[in-house]
């Protein structure tokens, strides 16, 4: 199987057989393999039309839509997880994005990379510009991640917000999951963090 | 066969058409919307490919406000390609080697199916205006009643633009457990004042005609021809886009090096739009013409569900088992993308099964109709999906 690593481990927080949503799935990589290897009532939303276009070709049930504006038509636990992969800080409102995730999907798993991670922290201290890595290959004034956080500002924000992590993994530059969420560790050496949240 | 009522085959015969007729509301004559009853009354259609062993390939396609049920074939009157043979046909996405595609002309319509210049049984006389007020919902019914005389408990897929959009909602919304999927393209939930003002301007061009004689030409022996080229001339207008209107006609005179200074067609859009004129009082019966206008601008299935759309589609309170496939086209500014967001909106709120994209495009409302090939790859894709859930094909490995 051929999906990212944060893909991956967000498939291995989703029960068989469940009822999912895709928020911003792209061109349908998870979404194909959640339908096809756990067999789960997959749904996505996609903002591009080229996205939109692959994944309905490829018998996906996908709509193009924006989650800022479109999360909010569906009802509370239409969904047993909603998901959202590496685009809450491409969000203009994310809180208020997390709050829906959690009020339609019964759980919600997010990814979000880790501005607190040694490299970027680094690159920022030494060279005095904005970071830009592998992950995060933009330049500031072409970026669509307005809404950085680090994985423990993330850790806050659920707390504020009454949302219970149910399980984190954190990712290190090679994709291998080290430490866990809650520790200074992981926050600087986790380049992404995948979170399995519940709304308390 | 399993019909609710008893239907009779009509003499091929009959009508010098092509095609397959049959008489139904035989015993019981069917209710309309209106109240009033009509039957019995005929429907004509046309089937291609071949019905699988338990009935689960049928696809129905529903036509738009002039089309007809000859869909990939030559047209018996007008000697055109088959309307929709881009989408539909052996080895298209529409595949009539899997599928078996069905195709009726609508109630009201004017291509073999009871409409106003058919006779009445009763009068003995052509209808005209006697003929019953049809509504989208009447035309389903009538579907439904040469679905249910095909044997088919179920359709695979109802799919259709515009109008034919309009239907596909409505069997899903009607009939949800006959429909296992539905592909309403380039359509609304409702006609829009927009919309049903230029209809009106249509009509009236037809009213207004002194041929047409109350409705009663055909009696009087007079064609009311001029009105309903105005009327399609107007029409047509709706279907293109600014952009492709521009394009194919610019400026550009007809056969002149200079303006006349008169109301000759001195621009090639004038004169093209003539021809569009000239050409559909050929093909299509101006009392057909009101009506199924009407029954578009009579369509407005929030309204029939309590003023909310998305109650349309929870039956009996449980969301619709139907899977959707939307589709619009980004210059069509006759069923704009935002009537097709507003269905999209609506399904989501019942957390129904959709699909939903929008195409870009510079051909306007006709777009659906034309060489789209992005298009044709989602409605593929969207049948393959859902033929993999309907177990109509082998269960795709994860790749």
């Amino acid at each position: 199987m051929d999906i990212r690593d944060d893909l991956k481990l967000i498939a291995e927080m989703v029960e068989p057989g469940s009822r999912v949503l895709d928020v911003g799935c792209g061109d349908g990589a998870l979404l194909d393999y959640l339908t096809h290897a756990k067999n789960v009532d997959g749904r996505g939303i996609e903002l591009s039309m080229d996205g939109v276009r692959q994944c309905v070709a490829q018998g996906l049930s996908v709509i193009q839509g924006d989650a800022e504006t479109d999360l909010k038509d569906y009802p509370a636990d239409a969904f047993d997880y909603v998901i959202l992969g590496q685009t809450l800080q491409a969000m203009r409102n994310p809180r208020e994005v997390l709050e829906l995730m959690c009020r339609i999907g019964r759980r919600a798993i997010v990814s979000v990379p880790n501005f607190g991670y040694w490299r970027v922290r680094l690159q920022l201290l030494l060279t005095g510009r904005m970071p830009v890595t592998e992950k995060l290959g933009y330049q500031w004034w072409e970026t669509p991640n307005i809404h950085f956080c680090t994985l423990r500002d993330f850790v806050v924000l659920t707390g504020e917000m009454g949302i219970r992590i149910e399980q984190a993994r954190i990712l290190d530059r090679a994709g291998r999951v080290t430490g866990r969420a809650h520790s200074g560790f992981a926050n600087l050496l986790g380049e992404q963090g995948v979170f399995l949240l519940k709304r308390d | 066969m399993p019909a609710s009522q008893p239907s009779v085959v009509v003499p091929a015969d009959a009508d010098p058409l092509p095609g397959q007729r049959v008489r139904l509301g035989v015993t019981t004559p069917m209710r309309l919307d209106s109240g009033a009853e009509l039957g019995p009354f005929e429907i004509a259609y046309q089937t291609y490919g071949t019905l699988n062993a338990d009935r689960s390939n049928a696809i129905l396609i529903c036509h738009a406000l002039t089309g007809d049920h000859f869909v990939i074939e030559k047209h018996p009157v007008t000697g055109k390609p088959g309307w929709w043979e881009m989408l539909v046909g052996p080895g298209r996405p529409v595949d009539t080697d899997r599928y078996f595609v069905i195709c009726s002309n609508v109630l009201g319509g004017c291509l073999g199916s009871s409409g106003p210049k058919d006779i009445n049984p009763a009068t003995g006389q052509p209808y005209g205006l006697s003929f019953p007020v049809i509504t989208i919902g009447d035309m389903v019914r009538a579907q439904k009643l040469l679905v249910e005389h095909l044997g088919i408990d179920q359709l695979f897929c109802v799919i259709g633009g515009s109008m034919g959009g309009m239907q596909v909602l409505q069997w899903a919304v009607a009939y949800p457990e006959s429909v296992f999927a539905a592909c309403p393209i380039a359509t609304a939930a409702r006609h829009s004042a927009q919309n049903i003002a230029f209809h009106e301007v249509g009509r009236q061009a037809i009213m207004a005609d002194p041929e047409w004689r109350g409705g009663n030409y055909l009696l009087e022996g007079t064609r009311p021809e001029s009105g309903l080229a105005v009327a399609r001339m107007a029409a047509h207008i709706t279907y293109l886009s600014e952009t492709a209107l521009h394009r194919k006609f610019g400026r550009n005179l007809q056969d002149r090096k200079a303006v006349t200074y008169g109301f000759d067609a001195d621009f090639q859009v004038e004169s093209y739009l003539r021809y569009q004129g000239a050409a559909f009082v050929e093909r299509f019966d101006a009392n057909s013409y009101l009506y199924i206008t009407r029954a578009m601008d009579y369509f407005d299935l929030a309204a029939d569900a309590g003023g909310t759309l998305a109650n349309a589609f929870r039956p009996g309170g449980k969301t619709t088992p139907v899977r959707f496939c939307l589709a619009s086209f980004s210059s069509d500014w006759l069923f704009p993308t935002s009537e097709s967001r507003a269905i999209v909106h609506a399904l989501n709120a019942v957390a129904a099964n959709v699909s939903f994209v929008e195409f870009e495009t510079d051909k306007g409302h006709d777009a659906f109709l034309l060489d789209e090939p992005e298009f044709h790859q989602v409605i593929h894709g969207f049948l393959e999906g859902c033929a993999e859930h309907r177990g109509l094909t082998v269960r795709r490995r994860a790749r």
